[in-house]
C-alpha cells in the first residue's frame, strides 16, 4: 500500500501543515499537506494519480514532469503547497471521453516505449513542446525533450511517436483532435 | 525523498518578505524556483527553518530595457532568456546561457534571480553578469542597496548578499553601437554542470579595434571568475590569431580549476584556454554583425 504523507514519521517538533487548493485534471482537491510534502508525492500518495513516476528524485531524468498551468515542471523538484490556486494536469489527465490525446496515440502507434517508466513524463514533456511548437523539426524534438531520460529506446520512436501526434493535431478538423 | 521540516511563508509583498526574513536571522531561505534549493534539502546538505516563498509577489518577473540599462526582475524564468526578442537581439550571451541551464523543464521554473544568488560556481549566469558589468540590487531592512555582480561572490555558496536581503533585480548597462556578446559551455551532456564555460561581452569600434571588454569563466574555481587580465588585455586588440591565442592564456591563468569527474585540472585550464579563443573569437564576429 502506498504511504500517505500523514503515516511518514515527522521529524521531532510542530508537524507543519498547510491547507491548499488545487485544480488537477479538472477537479479542484482541497487538502492539508505537510509544507516538505513534493508534488510528486501529493499526486501519487494523496490523490493516488500513480501515473507520475518518480525515477531520479534529483530533478535530471524527467519521469515525474507534470504540467503547471500548461508548463512542464519536474514533481520531484516542487513542493505541493507551492501550487496552492494553480492548475495540474497529469497523464491520467491526458484523455478524454475515452478517447487517447493524439500524443498518446503516437507512442500506442509508433511504439515509442519500451519499459514504460519514463512515458508519462516523456509525454507530458510532448504535449507542452507541441503547444508551444505544433510543427517541431527532428532537432527541435530532440532539444524539447533533452529533459526527460529514457534508457531503453535511444528516442527514435519517440521522436516518430511526437512526429505522428503533430501530424495529427495538425490534420485534425477544427474543434479538436 | 522529503527535504526535511520547515515553516512555509507565502508573503504577498516584498516588505513582508523582508521582514520575515529578518525575523529568521538566518534561518531562512528565500525559495524562488527551488530548482537548486529542493534539491539540496532532500540531500540535507541545506536545511533552512523555514523557506520564505517569493512566488505570490507581484512584479519580480520582467525584462525591460531603456536608455541606459537591461532590467531582469528576479523571478524571470531562465526560459524566458531564450524567448525574449530584446535578449535574443541585443545581448546573445543570455540567450546563448539560457538554453544551456539544465534542461527545458528545469528552466520553466529555476530563475534568474535564484541561478546569479545561489552562488553554486557551476551556475552559468554569475559568469555572464561579471562579463556584462551587470549590478544586482539587493532589497532589505535598511532599503536598497547595489552590488557589482564582480563583487558579489566571496566562496562556494558565500556571496555579498545579507541573510535579510532580497535580490529583487539584475541590472546590465545598456548594449552600445558595437557591442558582441557570447557564451560557451562545455557540458557532458544536457542538464550537466560546466565542465568550463566562458563569458564574453566586449565593443568594438572603429577599424574593427575593441575598445573593452568582459569575459567571466564558469565553474573553474571556487566561484564564477571575472578573467581581469585576459579582459584588459583585448583592448585596442583587433582579434588577430595571435590576440586570441594570448587572451585565451590569459584566461587560463585566471582559472583555478578543481579535479572531479569532468577532468582534472590541466585538461579543465587547456579547456578554458581552448573556449575563450572560440569565444572571444564569436563575440568579435556578432559585433561586426554575425551570429
Amino acid at each position: 500500500m502506498a504511504i500517505d504523507a500523514e503515516d511518514v514519521v515527522s521529524p521531532p517538533g510542530p508537524v507543519l501543515t498547510r491547507t491548499i487548493h488545487v485544480t488537477v485534471n479538472g477537479v479542484l482537491h482541497k487538502s492539508t499537506v505537510q509544507n516538505r510534502m513534493l508534488l510528486v508525492h501529493y499526486l501519487r500518495e494523496r490523490l493516488r494519480l500513480t501515473g507520475t513516476h518518480v525515477g531520479c528524485d534529483t530533478a535530471h531524468c524527467g519521469a515525474c514532469t507534470v504540467l503547471v498551468d500548461g508548463v512542464p515542471v519536474k514533481s520531484c523538484n516542487l513542493l505541493a503547497v507551492q501550487v496552492h490556486g494553480r492548475s495540474v494536469q497529469t497523464v491520467e489527465g491526458l484523455e478524454s471521453g475515452g478517447k487517447l490525446h493524439p500524443v498518446q496515440e503516437g507512442f500506442t502507434n509508433e511504439h515509442g516505449l519500451q519499459c514504460g517508466y519514463c512515458t508519462p513524463g516523456m509525454m507530458m514533456a510532448s504535449v507542452a513542446l507541441l503547444a508551444s511548437n505544433p510543427n517541431p523539426t527532428e532537432d527541435e524534438i530532440r532539444r524539447g525533450i533533452s529533459g526527460n531520460l529514457c534508457r531503453c529506446t535511444g528516442y527514435v520512436n519517440i521522436v516518430k511517436a511526437i512526429q505522428y501526434a503533430s501530424t495529427k493535431m495538425r490534420d485534425a478538423p477544427k474543434g479538436g483532435p | 525523498m522529503y527535504p526535511p521540516n520547515f515553516e512555509y511563508y507565502a508573503p504577498t509583498t516584498l516588505q513582508e518578505a523582508i521582514g520575515l526574513l529578518d525575523q529568521h536571522q538566518g534561518e531562512a531561505k528565500v525559495l524562488a524556483g527551488g530548482q537548486s534549493l529542493l534539491g539540496m534539502m532532500k540531500l540535507r546538505l541545506a536545511q533552512p527553518a523555514a523557506l520564505i516563498d517569493i512566488n505570490r509577489i507581484p512584479d519580480l518577473a520582467y525584462i525591460r530595457e531603456d536608455s541606459s540599462t537591461l532590467a531582469i526582475g528576479a523571478l524571470t524564468r531562465t526560459a524566458e532568456l531564450g524567448r525574449s526578442d530584446v535578449i535574443r537581439s541585443r545581448y546573445p550571451i543570455l540567450s546563448d546561457a539560457g538554453a544551456e541551464i539544465a534542461d527545458p523543464t528545469v528552466r520553466n521554473w529555476g530563475t534568474v534571480g535564484g541561478n546569479v544568488s545561489h552562488g553554486d560556481p557551476g551556475n552559468d549566469l554569475p559568469a555572464c553578469m561579471m562579463a556584462l558589468g551587470a549590478e544586482y540590487r539587493a532589497e532589505g531592512p535598511k532599503g536598497p542597496r547595489s552590488i557589482p555582480a564582480r563583487q558579489f561572490y566571496q566562496d562556494s555558496f558565500v556571496t555579498a548578499l545579507q541573510p535579510n536581503e532580497v535580490l529583487t533585480e539584475v541590472r546590465i548597462p545598456r548594449a552600445s553601437p558595437g557591442t558582441g556578446s557570447a557564451y560557451s559551455k562545455m557540458e557532458r551532456k544536457v542538464g550537466d554542470f560546466a565542465t568550463a564555460a566562458v563569458a564574453v561581452r566586449l565593443v568594438v569600434g572603429a577599424g574593427g579595434v575593441v575598445e573593452r571588454a568582459g569575459i567571466g569563466l564558469t565553474n573553474v574555481g571556487p566561484t564564477a571568475i571575472y578573467a581581469s587580465a585576459a579582459s584588459e588585455f583585448l583592448a585596442g586588440k583587433t582579434g588577430t590569431d595571435a590576440d586570441l591565442k594570448r587572451v585565451g592564456e590569459l584566461a587560463a591563468e585566471a582559472s583555478r580549476p578543481f579535479p572531479d569527474n569532468r577532468g582534472p585540472v590541466e585538461f579543465k585550464r587547456e579547456m578554458v584556454r581552448v573556449w575563450t579563443r572560440r569565444t572571444v573569437a564569436r563575440a568579435i564576429a556578432r559585433a561586426k554583425g554575425g551570429r
